[in-house]
C-alpha cells in the first residue's frame, strides 16, 4: 500500500516536473534562436513566398503591368524552368536554377492602384497574410518611398521597382530597400552633354513638372545639370499626377520667351503632355531665333509607342534598352520575346533583375536572415544583367552602372523600334558622393512583424 | 445616459460579438490579417458617421473624404511634434476634423439637395488640391507624410521617454505597448463598438427623431416653428468628427498620411459603402465598407495562378475556359465586379443588403406560414 502512495507522489512529482520543464522549454529555445527570429521565416512557415506589389490600374498602369511579367519570367529561371534567362550570363552567379536554398519560389501579386495608400495596404496584406520574405515592385517613388519604409518596420526587405527619383536612395533611404534603377540626379550627369551638343549652350528651359518627389528631384537634377551648361530656366510649373489635358499648361509656354520645353513626366502623363505639346506647335515654332525644342529627361519604351509620332527626335534618358547588344540583354530579351511575344521594357528588366539579385543575394548569404541577406547586397559588384559592371553601393543601396541615352526614333522599323540609343555615360560619370542627398539607412536588426 | 432599449441591447452584444470574433469568421474568408482587420473596423467607423448624416437626415455629403484626410494629417503631426502615443492623435484628429466640418458645414447647409453635394464635393476638392500641391510642406505631397527618426515628439522628449520601437523609426503606441497586429485591431474594433453604441443612442433620440423630421419634411418642420439649421449643423460635425476618428486610426495603425486619402473618389466610396449596405439602417453601412474593403484587398490580388489552381479539379479545357473568363473579373479587373455588384442591388435591392436580408427573412417566415413583420435591423 506505502508503497503505491510514495509511488503515486514520486510519479507527481515527476509529472510537476515534467509539465515544468515543457513549459518553460520554449522559453529556452525562442531565446537561444532569438538572433535568427524573424519577419515570415521560410524555414519556419516551409515556402518562399514573394511579393509582387505593382500598379495594375491607374496612371502607371501599362509599366506595372509589364514589370509583373518580369517578375512572373524571374521566378520561372529562378525555379529553373525556362530557358534560365539571366542566370546564363549573370556573373558571379549562385542560383542553382532549382529555386532557392534548394526550395521553389512561389509568389503572390496585389494592385496598387498607382496610389500609396493602396501600395502600402497590398504590401501589409503580403507580409501579414501571405507570409512573404520579400516585397518588391513599383512604378512611382511616391509607391517606392512609402512601402520601403513600411518594410523597414516589419523587417522585410523591398527590392524597389521602377523609382527614379533622388529620394528613394537618398533623402527616404531605408537599410530593408534596393534599387536597382538609375535616378534623377544620373539622369541630368548623362543627359547634359548631349542637350549642350544638339541644341547648344545659350537656351532658355520652361520646366513642367509631374507633382510628387520623384518631379520634384527630377526638376532639380535637371535644372542643375542645364544651368552648369550655361541654360536660363524661365520657369518652372508643377501638374498634377493623372492629368488628362495639359492645355493650360502649354499656353502659358508660348509667351514665357522659353525655347526648350522640359516635360518632368512620366508614363500616362508623358503620353498625354507630350502629343499635345506637340499638337500645340510647339516644335514648329522658333523662339529666341532657334527652334524650340522639347526635352523628356526620363524615357521608356511603352511611353514611346504610347505617345506614336510624336516622339521622334526627342532626347532623353533610360535605365536599360531591350536592343542592347551585350549577351545579357540578348538572352533577357529573348525569353521575354518568346514568353510574352513582345520586346521587354525597362520596367520589367528591373523588376526582372530585382528579383534575381535578391534570390541570387540570398542563396550567396546561406540564410534569409535579413542582415545577412542585406550585407550580401551591399557593396556587391556584378555583370551580366544588361547594364554592364554594376555595383550595389553599400552606403546608399543604389545601383551604379552605365546610364543610356536615348533619342526617339526618325524612321521606326516596327511598332517597338521607337528609340535610338545615342550615348552611355560610363559608371565613373554618374557616381557621386552619397552625403549630398542625406538621409540615413537605420539598422540591421529587424523589427518582429 | 447609457440606456438602451432592450432591443438595441441585444443588437449592440451582436454587433460587438462578431466585430471581436473577426479573426475567427474572416479567416476562411482569407481577410482574416491584422492589416486587412484594422480597415474593415476603421471603415466600418467612417460608414456609421457618414449614415448620421446621410442616413437620417437625407443630406448627401460628397466630401467626407476631407474629413478623413484632416484626421490624418493631424494624427501623423500629433506624432511627429507631440508624442507617439496615440491618445493624444486620436483626439486631435477627432476635434480637428470638427472643426473642419464646422466650417464647411456652416457654408454647404445654406442649400439643400444637389447643391449641398455640389458644395461639399468643391471643398473637399479643395482640401485635396491645398492638401496635394499648395501645402506641400506641411502635407508632403503626393509621396505622403512620414514619420523620421529626427522628429522633435516634445512631450516624449520632456518626459525622457525613449522612442518604442527601438533603433528604427518610433511606432505608435498606447501607454507603452506598440499598437500594431492583433492589438491596434482591438484597439480599432473597441472604438467602433463605441462608435456604433453612439450612433444607436443618436438614432433612439429626440435629437435622432427631429433629424428624420427633416429627413421627410423639412418645411413642415420649419412651419412648425423649428429652427433646423442647429440640427444640421450638429449631425454635420459629429459627422465629420467620426471621419476625423477614422482618418485619425488609419495614421495610428499605418503612420502614413497622404493626399489621395482626401480625394473625390474615395467620398464617393464612402457613399457606395452606405448605399450597398442600407442608407439609414444601424448596421448596413458597416456591412457596405465590409463589402467594398473585402473586394478592394482581396479580390485586387487574385491572380491568374490562384485561379488555376482553385480550378484543377475541372477538366483541362474548361479549367482555362473558366480561368479565362473568371480572370476579367478579379486582379487588375475588380472594379469591373464591385461595378457589377453595385448594380444589382441598387436595381433589385434599393435599400441595400441590409433589404436584402429582410426580404429573405421575410420570405422564409411566409413559408412557415407566419405573418411578415415589419422589419427594422
Amino acid at each position: 500500500m506505502s508503497k503505491l502512495i510514495i509511488n503515486r507522489r514520486g510519479l507527481l512529482r515527476t509529472m510537476g516536473a515534467g509539465a515544468a520543464a515543457t513549459l518553460a522549454s520554449p522559453m529556452f529555445f525562442t531565446r537561444g534562436a532569438w538572433a535568427q527570429n524573424f519577419c515570415n521565416d521560410p524555414t519556419a512557415s516551409g515556402k518562399i513566398v514573394f511579393g509582387f506589389n505593382v500598379p495594375q490600374t491607374g496612371s502607371y498602369a501599362e509599366e506595372g503591368l509589364d514589370q509583373l511579367k518580369g517578375y512572373e519570367l524571374a521566378v520561372k529561371h529562378i525555379n529553373g524552368e525556362g530557358d534560365g534567362g539571366l542566370l546564363n550570363t549573370l556573373k558571379p552567379l549562385s542560383l542553382k536554377g532549382n529555386g532557392v536554398l534548394g526550395q521553389k519560389v512561389a509568389f503572390v501579386s496585389g494592385d496598387t492602384q498607382t496610389n500609396t495608400d493602396a501600395a502600402r495596404d497590398g504590401a501589409r496584406r503580403m507580409i501579414e497574410r501571405d507570409g512573404a520574405i520579400m516585397v518588391t515592385g513599383s512604378v512611382t517613388s511616391g509607391e517606392a518611398i512609402a512601402v520601403q519604409s513600411l518594410c523597414q518596420e516589419r523587417g522585410v526587405i523591398y527590392m524597389a521597382g521602377l523609382t527614379h527619383s533622388n529620394d528613394t536612395t537618398g533623402k527616404d533611404k531605408r537599410r530593408y530597400g534596393f534599387r536597382h534603377f538609375f535616378n534623377a540626379y544620373q539622369s541630368g550627369v548623362a543627359i547634359a552633354p548631349h542637350l549642350a551638343e544638339a541644341y547648344g549652350r545659350d537656351r532658355r528651359a520652361y520646366h513642367l513638372t509631374a507633382d510628387y518627389t520623384w518631379g520634384w528631384t527630377q526638376e532639380e537634377s535637371i535644372k542643375n545639370a542645364t544651368e552648369a551648361l550655361g541654360w536660363e530656366t524661365v520657369a518652372t510649373v508643377r501638374t498634377p499626377l493623372g492629368l488628362g489635358d495639359y492645355s493650360q499648361y502649354l499656353t502659358p509656354v508660348l509667351n514665357s520667351g522659353a525655347d526648350v520645353l522640359i516635360l518632368n513626366h512620366y508614363g500616362h502623363d508623358m503620353v498625354n503632355s507630350l502629343p499635345q505639346a506637340v499638337q500645340f506647335g510647339l516644335r514648329d515654332r522658333q523662339a529666341n531665333g532657334k527652334n524650340f525644342e522639347i526635352v523628356v529627361p526620363m524615357f521608356s519604351e511603352l511611353m514611346a509607342v504610347g505617345a506614336g509620332e510624336a516622339v521622334k527626335g526627342i532626347i532623353g534618358t533610360s535605365n536599360w534598352h531591350w536592343a542592347l547588344e551585350d549577351e545579357g540583354t540578348k538572352a533577357f530579351t529573348k525569353s521575354y520575346g518568346e514568353a510574352y511575344g513582345a520586346p521587354p521594357s525597362q520596367s520589367a528588366h528591373t523588376g526582372y533583375v530585382q528579383a534575381i539579385l535578391y534570390a541570387d543575394a540570398v542563396e550567396r548569404a546561406g540564410s534569409f536572415y535579413p542582415p545577412e541577406v542585406i550585407k550580401a547586397l551591399e557593396g556587391h559588384e556584378f555583370d551580366g544583367m544588361g547594364n554592364g559592371p554594376t555595383l550595389y553601393r553599400d552606403s546608399d543601396h543604389q545601383c551604379f552602372k552605365e546610364v543610356l541615352v536615348v533619342r526617339g526614333n526618325d524612321a521606326p522599323t516596327s511598332k517597338f523600334d521607337v528609340l535610338n540609343v545615342i550615348g552611355r555615360s560610363a559608371r565613373d560619370e554618374v557616381t557621386y558622393d552619397p552625403a549630398i542627398f542625406g538621409g540615413e539607412l537605420g539598422p540591421y536588426e529587424p523589427n518582429q512583424c | 445616459m447609457f440606456h438602451l432599449s432592450r432591443k438595441d441591447q441585444i443588437k449592440l452584444a451582436i454587433f460587438a460579438l462578431v466585430v471581436v470574433t473577426m479573426p475567427i469568421w474572416l479567416a476562411p474568408l482569407g481577410a482574416a490579417y491584422p492589416g486587412l482587420m484594422q480597415k474593415f473596423a476603421i471603415y466600418a467607423i467612417f460608414a456609421i458617421g457618414f449614415n448620421i448624416l446621410f442616413g437620417l437626415t437625407g443630406y448627401l455629403s460628397f466630401g467626407h473624404a476631407a474629413f478623413l484626410g484632416v484626421g490624418s494629417y493631424t494624427a501623423v503631426w500629433s506624432f511627429k511634434l507631440l508624442t507617439m502615443d496615440i491618445v493624444p492623435a486620436l483626439i486631435f484628429s477627432t476635434l480637428l476634423a470638427g472643426v473642419f466640418a464646422l466650417v464647411i458645414g456652416f457654408f454647404s447647409l445654406r442649400r439643400t439637395g444637389i447643391y449641398f453635394s455640389i458644395l461639399t464635393l468643391a471643398f473637399a476638392q479643395m482640401c485635396y488640391s491645398l492638401a496635394y500641391s499648395v501645402l506641400t510642406p506641411i502635407t508632403n505631397g503626393e509621396t505622403g507624410l512620414l514619420l523620421a527618426r529626427n522628429d522633435p515628439r516634445v512631450i516624449d522628449e520632456a518626459l525622457g521617454a525613449g522612442t518604442v520601437g527601438g533603433a528604427g523609426l518610433p511606432t505608435p503606441a498606447l501607454l507603452g505597448n506598440t499598437v500594431s497586429g492583433y492589438f491596434g485591431f482591438y484597439i480599432c474594433a473597441a472604438l467602433l463598438i463605441l462608435a456604433f453604441f453612439i450612433s444607436q443612442k443618436i438614432f433612439a433620440s429626440p435629437f435622432g427623431l427631429a433629424l428624420r423630421g427633416i429627413k421627410s419634411n423639412q418645411t413642415r418642420m420649419i412651419y412648425t416653428g423649428f429652427n433646423i439649421r442647429p440640427y444640421m449643423l450638429a449631425a454635420f460635425v459629429i459627422s465629420g468628427m467620426f471621419a476625423g476618428l477614422a482618418g485619425g486610426l488609419l495614421s495610428v495603425t499605418d503612420p502614413i498620411a497622404g493626399a489621395e486619402r482626401m480625394r473625390w473618389t474615395e467620398s464617393g466610396n464612402i457613399v457606395l459603402m452606405t448605399i450597398l449596405g442600407g442608407v439609414g439602417t444601424l448596421i448596413g453601412p458597416v456591412i457596405g465598407a465590409w463589402v467594398i474593403e473585402y473586394f478592394e484587398n482581396i479580390f485586387s490580388a487574385i491572380n491568374k495562378n490562384m485561379l488555376n489552381a482553385a480550378f484543377d479539379f475541372l477538366p483541362d479545357g474548361v479549367q482555362n475556359l473558366a480561368v479565362t473568363v473568371l480572370s476579367k473579373f478579379v486582379g487588375e479587373g475588380w472594379h469591373l465586379t464591385l461595378g457589377l455588384l453595385f448594380v444589382l442591388i441598387v436595381v433589385f435591392l434599393p435599400g441595400g443588403l441590409v433589404e436584402g436580408y429582410l426580404k429573405l427573412v421575410a420570405r422564409f417566415r411566409r413559408g412557415r406560414g407566419t405573418k411578415p413583420e415589419a422589419g427594422g435591423k
